[in-house]
């Protein structure tokens, strides 16, 4: 591919050395998504109730709200990665490859940061029970 | 020219044999793309429309509630659990556990069984339960 010589370098071809990183992290990612969606899916197999109300006065519970915020960070995190290693894997041409993880980055930080917002607004007593 | 069937085939992918472990792999890329974007936007949904306030989540709530919303929700219970085996049966082949033909074999049929085992279980009780609330 290039990585050999010189200009090869200059046309940006070859490994970019961050392989291991995106490898690891997945891990790390995993498995607080082990836990943290596990206990979300159980959590709310266990609800009493799914109207407003009630859900609003879980989700804004502190032992509630923290670990809900922390599984959105990691599970968008790891989806981040691993959508990433699949479009890699199966996009071809150079920009569509380019376009769709730009697409993918943008989707991850733009759904955990309106999820993150709203389980603040909730916690801190923004939306009427 | 007869093949001797005690031989392997060459390995190309339109001439392998289906084994589990191969059904396993696509399943994992499959179900994570899948969660992905679904449950993914579904999360989403339910967050922001509960921040909204009582309408924006009725809305959320009829769809969640609706056949669809069901079958959905059942499709990304099962998406989970297999991507959950499938992912700690990962974790058991990072640390170079588990390559050996028949329990690499029974491993991978063990985390389809075990995912419809536990999506059957959980769906179950739920529909089973009498319907205090929605869903």
């Amino acid at each position: 591919m290039g990585s050999g010589t010189g200009i090869g370098r200059v046309r940006g071809l070859g490994s970019a050395k961050h392989g291991s990183m995106h490898w690891w992290r997945q891990r790390v990612t995993a498995v607080s998504n082990l836990l943290l969606v596990t206990w979300f899916v159980f959590s709310l197999f266990r609800l009493p109730s799914y109207e407003h109300a009630a859900m609003v006065q879980w989700i804004g519970a502190p032992i509630v709200a923290v670990p809900l915020i922390l599984m959105t960070i990691s599970v968008f995190y790891h989806l981040r990665l691993g959508l990433q290693v699949i479009m890699e894997d199966y996009v071809h041409e150079e920009g569509g490859k380019i376009f769709f993880v730009l697409l993918l980055n943008f989707y991850a930080i733009a759904g955990a940061a309106l999820s993150i917002f709203s389980i603040l607004k909730i916690a801190f007593g923004g939306v009427p029970a | 020219m007869s093949r001797n069937p005690g031989r392997p085939l060459s390995p190309h992918l339109t001439i392998w044999k289906w084994g589990p472990h191969m059904l396993v792999s696509i399943l994992h890329r499959a179900t994570g793309a899948g969660m992905a974007i679904v449950a993914g936007l579904g999360f989403i949904w339910w967050l922001v429309s509960a921040a909204s306030g009582p309408e924006a989540y009725a809305t959320f709530l009829w769809a969640a509630t609706s056949p669809l919303g069901y079958l959905v929700a059942i499709g990304l219970t099962w998406a989970f659990f297999q991507h959950m085996f499938s992912g700690l049966r990962h974790f058991v082949m990072d640390v170079g556990a588990g390559y050996e033909l028949k329990t690499n074999k029974m491993a991978a049929i063990a985390t389809m069984a075990g995912s419809i085992l536990v999506t059957l279980l959980i769906w179950g009780v739920i529909l089973a339960r009498p319907a205090t609330g929605a869903l």
